[in-house]
């Protein structure tokens, strides 16, 4: 077993250099050049109350506030707790079921036509923050509805809150519904 | 494809490429022990580490010690895991007050982590403390990257030997990769991710308030935490209202970036990828792919350069991919086209389900051939969700034994391996004497060869079909039908590879698949790490014999060819059948409308 000494004390270093040094040097260079990023990009109010992230996405069902798109997290959607998918087949009969409800729904509260797949469709980490921009559009006319707006006022802060694909190309051109949310609630109080 | 998509994929296999010869050179520089730019500093570290072990850094090592010392670090990495798992709730660094995991489910995890393979059978936010993501699972990411590595290296030495029966010394061989490699990267990496989102903070969890509060029912519970049950055996339930939600934190970062260079693909977080802290920008999903097909694309270059023809590199780098941007087209198309069951409900698009609308399909796509090309596991959508075929292209890379790029050295391993087989038979067929690289092929190396390809195909045949002759595993699965069946092969091919991807509606926390996964996953890494060892001490031992008339030449298009046949042959023979079982079947069933 003269092998035994060589590769305990290997692991052990290596221990304390990739789980306790690496880490910690991250963090510290984090802290130094992105402080908000490393604790989480939360943004405040103007109180300085913490008001959640626009990176994690949060449930709304209510008329006036544009919706997400569906979530499987468990107990509620949207529960930071516990991140994850539907993993529902395609073809499984209950996740139909699910979605033709939830087809059901948009078209209760206003939508018209063929829905968006994005606003039926449970993203994978049940946290997505963003809605496509013709997610987002199907919910304008509620949304004006609900609030006694002109449905031109929505669709301009829509489009202020529409985000370009990352550098001109990367990704899909996408809306964050926190940010677009804060925005509506920011423009009725005023 | 559009043209962004068009130009995002293009550039990204450009500055992929534009990577791989000098991280390839710079490798063969680090494990031929010449000086680098980071010499000056690591080299004191270096021999500070071999003093403290007591390794002589000159020595060399006969194969049988090689692989001797390899399986006792790794059995120690292991059991220290195993040990931290098992303490968790009595461990510092742990603000959220986790309990310990339970014994099946840490077994099955230390092995998971041990073997590269990092299946999950938990959810990391919700199961595992700061101190043990740190010091037991992002360590293992290091360590047993490294490992994987270093076996390509001997494998490679192999070949470059003449009349010689050492292959290298495993413990310098172990640390330079770690300290050389893969921690200057990941450091990088994860600074750069953290720019683009990636959390890096050892704060508790945040607690925040919702704008609009949401409300469930949640099931009554009795005193002995069974859910109660009124007169009609409905569950009673409660409405709860949530005003506030916890956001998980923690140091991941840090791991993010050599999960995914050690192409390990443990999340931080239960939906790994996809979550918003783990990848939350295009950016860092193309990032994440780049690293985790950056390591094991440069060890061909490697290969070439240590072997003395990089022509030989090339070839086998243009199989993988070759291989890798099918899969991805195969993929992409299949997801674009979308589900006509759920179109025929009034839903147009391209199928969302479980997947990020940030990443788009394409990114999507990328990430999945790439994850399952490689042995890396990670993933940033619900493969699960995908539909039938495009499901299918995930899985069937993990059957083909992740040699598109392939996990970290094992990949190479797995492909050299390949190539042996290749030669044999192209030797047979066309009347040429086997030889590699002026080295014979015989019996010796063929054993050792197949053992290499086939130990997880046999692994993943024998495990699937014992899991659906027991009830209990049967209902495990999410989805009912093909789809069912689909989930229980993916899991063993997974778990086999040493991949950790899942079709996660499975649930694979049960006494059952947390043992025969640890078995498969143990077997799946350490009989071809074995045989690729021992493979090398016999061939490091022969003469060079220099190349004739006779020899087949290796480093050309029609070779490069052939072996992606034999690849391809050698997988459709062994799973075709379980795949028209599963996922095209249940293509069939879903055009069919039924």
């Amino acid at each position: 077993m003269k092998e035994l000494r060589p590769a305990l004390l290997m692991f052990l270093l290596f221990t304390v250099i990739c789980g306790g040094i690496y880490p910690g040097l991250v963090t510290g260079i984090a802290y130094a050049l992105f402080p908000s990023q490393a604790q989480g990009s939360i943004t405040t109010d103007k109180n300085h109350r913490e008001i959640g992230s626009p990176l994690i996405g949060q449930p709304f069902s209510d008329a006036k506030y544009f919706w997400p798109r569906p979530s499987a997290t468990a107990d509620f959607g949207y529960n930071p707790m516990a991140s994850g998918g539907s993993n529902s087949g395609p073809t499984n009969p209950d996740y139909l079921k699910t979605v033709s409800d939830r087809v059901k729904a948009q078209h209760d509260a206003g939508a018209l036509g063929n829905i968006p797949s994005g606003l039926v469709q449970a993203s994978g980490s049940g946290l997505d923050p963003d809605l496509t921009p013709d997610a987002a559009e199907v919910q304008v006319a509620r949304v004006a509805k609900a609030r006694g707006m002109a449905e031109h006022q929505v669709e301009k802060l829509l489009a202020d809150c529409t985000k370009d694909r990352q550098l001109g190309f990367l990704g899909e051109p996408r809306v964050n519904v926190l940010e677009l949310n804060l925005a509506l609630d920011k423009q009725e109080s005023r | 494809m559009n043209m962004y998509e068009w130009l995002q994929t293009t550039l990204f296999f450009v500055l992929l490429l534009l990577a791989i010869k000098p991280l390839g050179s710079y490798l063969a520089k680090v494990f031929q022990g010449d000086r680098t730019f980071l010499s000056p500093v690591l080299i004191p570290c270096e021999n500070f580490l071999y003093r403290i072990c007591g390794v002589d850094k000159d020595e060399e090592m006969q194969w049988q010690r090689y692989a001797w010392a390899l399986i006792l670090f790794n059995i120690i990495c292991g059991v220290a895991l195993l040990a931290i798992l098992l303490l968790q709730g009595i461990l510092p660094l742990n603000p959220q007050k986790l309990p310990a995991f339970s014994w099946p489910l840490a077994l099955n995890t230390a092995v998971s982590f041990m073997t590269n393979t990092n299946w999950q059978n938990y959810g990391g936010e919700s199961t595992a403390s700061y101190f043990t993501q740190m010091a037991g699972f992002a360590v293992h990411n290091f360590l047993s990257a490294a490992t994987g590595i270093v076996v390509a290296i001997a494998t490679i030495r192999g070949f470059v030997r003449r009349r010689l029966s050492e292959i290298g010394n495993f413990y310098v061989d172990l640390a330079r990769c770690t300290l050389y490699i893969l921690l200057p990267i990941s450091l990088v990496f994860a600074v750069f991710l953290v720019s683009q989102g990636v959390i890096q903070n050892f704060s508790g969890y945040k607690t925040v308030p919702l704008v609009q509060a949401t409300s469930y029912d949640k099931p009554k519970l009795d005193a002995k935490g069974k859910a109660l049950k009124d007169a009609k055996g409905n569950a009673v339930t409660e409405t709860v209202t949530v005003k506030e939600v916890t956001i998980p934190m923690g140091p991941v970062a840090s791991q993010e970036a050599i999960k995914e260079l050690g192409t390990n693909g443990g999340g931080f977080f239960n939906a790994n990828s996809a979550h918003p802290y783990e990848n939350p920008t295009p950016l860092s999903n193309i990032v994440e792919v780049f690293l985790i097909l950056l390591i094991s694309g440069s060890l061909t270059y490697t290969f070439g350069v240590m072997a003395g023809n990089t022509r030989q590199g090339w070839a086998l780098l243009a199989v993988m991919l070759a291989i890798l941007v099918t899969a991805t087209v195969v993929l992409y198309c299949a997801e674009t086209s979308g589900n006509p069951l759920v179109a025929k409900l009034g839903v147009h698009g391209v199928n969302m389900e479980g997947k990020e609308t940030r990443f788009g399909v394409i990114g999507t796509s990328l990430f999945a051939a790439a994850t399952t090309g490689t042995s890396c596991g990670a993933v940033n959508a619900m493969h699960d969700s995908m539909t039938p075929l495009g499901g299918m292209v995930p899985l069937s890379l993990i059957l083909l034994s992740e040699v598109v790029f392939g996990g970290v050295g094992t990949g190479l391993y797995t492909m050299i391996a390949f190539v042996v087989i290749a030669v044999f038979i192209a030797g047979l067929m066309i009347g040429r004497t086997p030889e590699l690289l002026g080295k014979k092929i015989e019996v010796r190396e063929m054993w050792m060869s197949i053992i290499t390809v086939l130990t997880s195909g046999v692994l993943v045949l024998i495990f699937s079909g014992l899991a659906l002759l027991l009830p209990s595993s049967v209902s495990s699965m999410a989805n009912p039908g093909a789809h069912g069946l689909s989930e229980v092969l993916y899991a063993f091919a997974s778990m086999s590879n040493n991949n950790g991807s899942a079709f996660a509606g499975l649930n694979g926390n049960t006494v059952f698949y947390n043992l025969s996964g640890a078995i498969a996953m143990f077997l799946g890494r350490f009989a071809p790490i074995v045989a690729s060892l021992a493979m090398a001490g016999s061939l490091a031992g022969k003469k060079y014999v220099p190349p004739s008339l006779g020899t087949l030449p290796t480093d050309k298009i029609p070779f490069a060819l052939w072996l992606t046949l034999v690849i391809l042959i050698v997988g459709a023979l062994t799973f075709f059948p379980a795949l028209s079982l599963g996922p095209i079947v249940e293509h069939l069933i879903m055009l069919g409308g039924k």
